[in-house]
């Protein structure tokens, strides 16, 4: 994975590397899709500030960059455009440096598998589970608010903070309530997925009705 | 009058299997993670199948004579209704847990919802106007003009499904372009009978 942009310490850096580094915790999040379903699910991974603490941000990065892999061969998805491959996603540098956000290196105590973003994934989760990029391969420090894939796609659809918020509707259905998978009947949606205790700060005085 | 019968026997039963397969899978949790999206989705489907089998029915009559065909039409006719109000009651039921101002309030408020109940409620008359009965009570030219709302349903289903895709937008435009020919050969075979006509009242009208 490299890590460049907007940093003094740029570098390309392996996952025995990383896994060096960084010690595995585990962080059991909920994970509440844009779509209506939710799970707990228990990851294993490191802060994604003790990365970027790593390549030192210089003081004009505000934001930062994210890249997936992009190869047909091995993900045969990719092999039509049904997004603009490869998947790109971003953070504020502050939500990048919040404790809660995390690189995953592992799920339900085993190695991350491919499906869900082996080695090394992105999760946030007060925000819809398609800000967690999977299968990171670049790390971009930027100035300017980096172009995510599905807001680009859908921009009314999909926001790039994308916090979860039950009183801003999805266009095409209502994000009030969940599917928490395995239960009977949905359950109410919690503003930032329940995590407003410890994020809800980094947004006060933002209308989240128009910043979505 | 044996081989009707026969053919009709095996719409009905067939017909019959999505459903079924659907509800045992149901009743045994093997609808994979997210029951609910994958009971809609497929109900959904199914009454899409269903509908274009409908509109099949006329033009394989017309083009090979298959006169045994004919009476498959109000088979997978109700079928498509049948699938349609499964898959709006999975919705109402486990989506909006039987909240009827709850549904209300969604259909309203989302484009492709108020095409899909259009769709629904466009079906419900024609499944109640199916029978030998209806037919007989409306006569032959009125039940025609109402059941050609069948058209309206079937672009109206195909809208709904091309609406609510976020991105693979495969299989709907499959289904966009079965309708077109299904609806193509009416129109076409609509222009012919005028041509016919047409040609029909000017050679009356030509001195001999």
């Amino acid at each position: 994975m490299t890590i460049d942009g907007l940093v003094k310490k740029p570098q390309t850096i392996d996952l025995a590397e990383i896994l060096r580094r960084f010690p595995e915790e585990e962080r059991i999040y909920r994970m509440r899709c844009v779509e209506g379903w939710s799970m707990v699910i228990p990851w294993a991974g490191f802060p994604l500030r003790d990365l970027l603490n790593l390549v030192e941000p210089t003081s004009e990065a505000m934001y930062v960059a994210f890249e997936s892999l992009h190869d047909p061969e091995k993900l045969p998805g990719q092999k039509t455009m049904v997004l603009n491959w490869p998947y790109v996603e971003g953070l504020r540098l502050d939500e990048a440096m919040h404790p809660l956000t995390i690189l995953a290196t592992g799920i339900y105590g085993k190695e991350l598998p491919a499906p869900n973003g082996a080695p090394l994934r992105l999760v946030v989760p007060w925000k819809y589970g398609f800000k967690g990029i999977k299968s990171i391969v670049r790390i971009t420090l930027t100035a300017m608010q980096p172009k995510t894939t599905w807001n680009t796609e859908h921009p009314q659809e999909y926001g790039f903070l994308a916090n979860v918020n039950p009183a801003v509707d999805h266009p095409r259905w209502s994000q009030a309530t969940e599917q928490r998978l395995g239960e009977s009947g949905r359950r109410a949606t919690l503003p930032f997925n329940g995590y407003a205790e410890q994020v809800a700060s980094l947004y006060r005085g933002l209308d989240l009705s128009k910043y979505y | 009058m044996k081989m009707i019968s026969f053919a009709k026997v095996l719409a009905l039963v067939n017909g019959l299997i999505p459903l079924l397969l659907l509800s045992w899978d149901a009743w045994n949790s093997q609808l994979g993670a997210n029951p609910v999206n994958f009971a809609i989705r497929t109900t959904g489907y199914l009454a899409l199948i269903f509908l274009m089998l409908t509109l099949l029915v006329t033009p394989l009559v017309k083009l090979f004579n298959w006169n045994a065909l004919t009476p498959l039409r109000r088979t997978f006719g109700v079928y498509a209704c049948i699938h349609t109000m499964a898959h709006f009651l999975i919705y109402f039921t486990f989506d909006r847990g039987l909240n009827v101002g709850s549904t209300l309030y969604e259909i309203s408020m989302r484009l492709y919802l108020m095409i899909g109940t259009t769709a629904l409620v466009i079906m419900l008359p024609l499944a109640i106007t199916s029978t030998d009965g209806m037919i007989k009570r409306l006569g032959p030219k009125r039940w025609k003009m109402l059941h050609r709302l069948t058209y309206v349903a079937a672009i109206a289903g195909v809208t709904h499904y091309l609406l609510l895709v976020k991105a693979d937008l495969t299989q709907p435009l499959i289904f966009a372009a079965i309708l077109s020919i299904l609806l193509g050969y009416r129109f076409g075979r609509y222009l012919w009978n005028l041509r016919t006509t047409a040609k029909m009242s000017l050679s009356q009208m030509m001195p001999q």
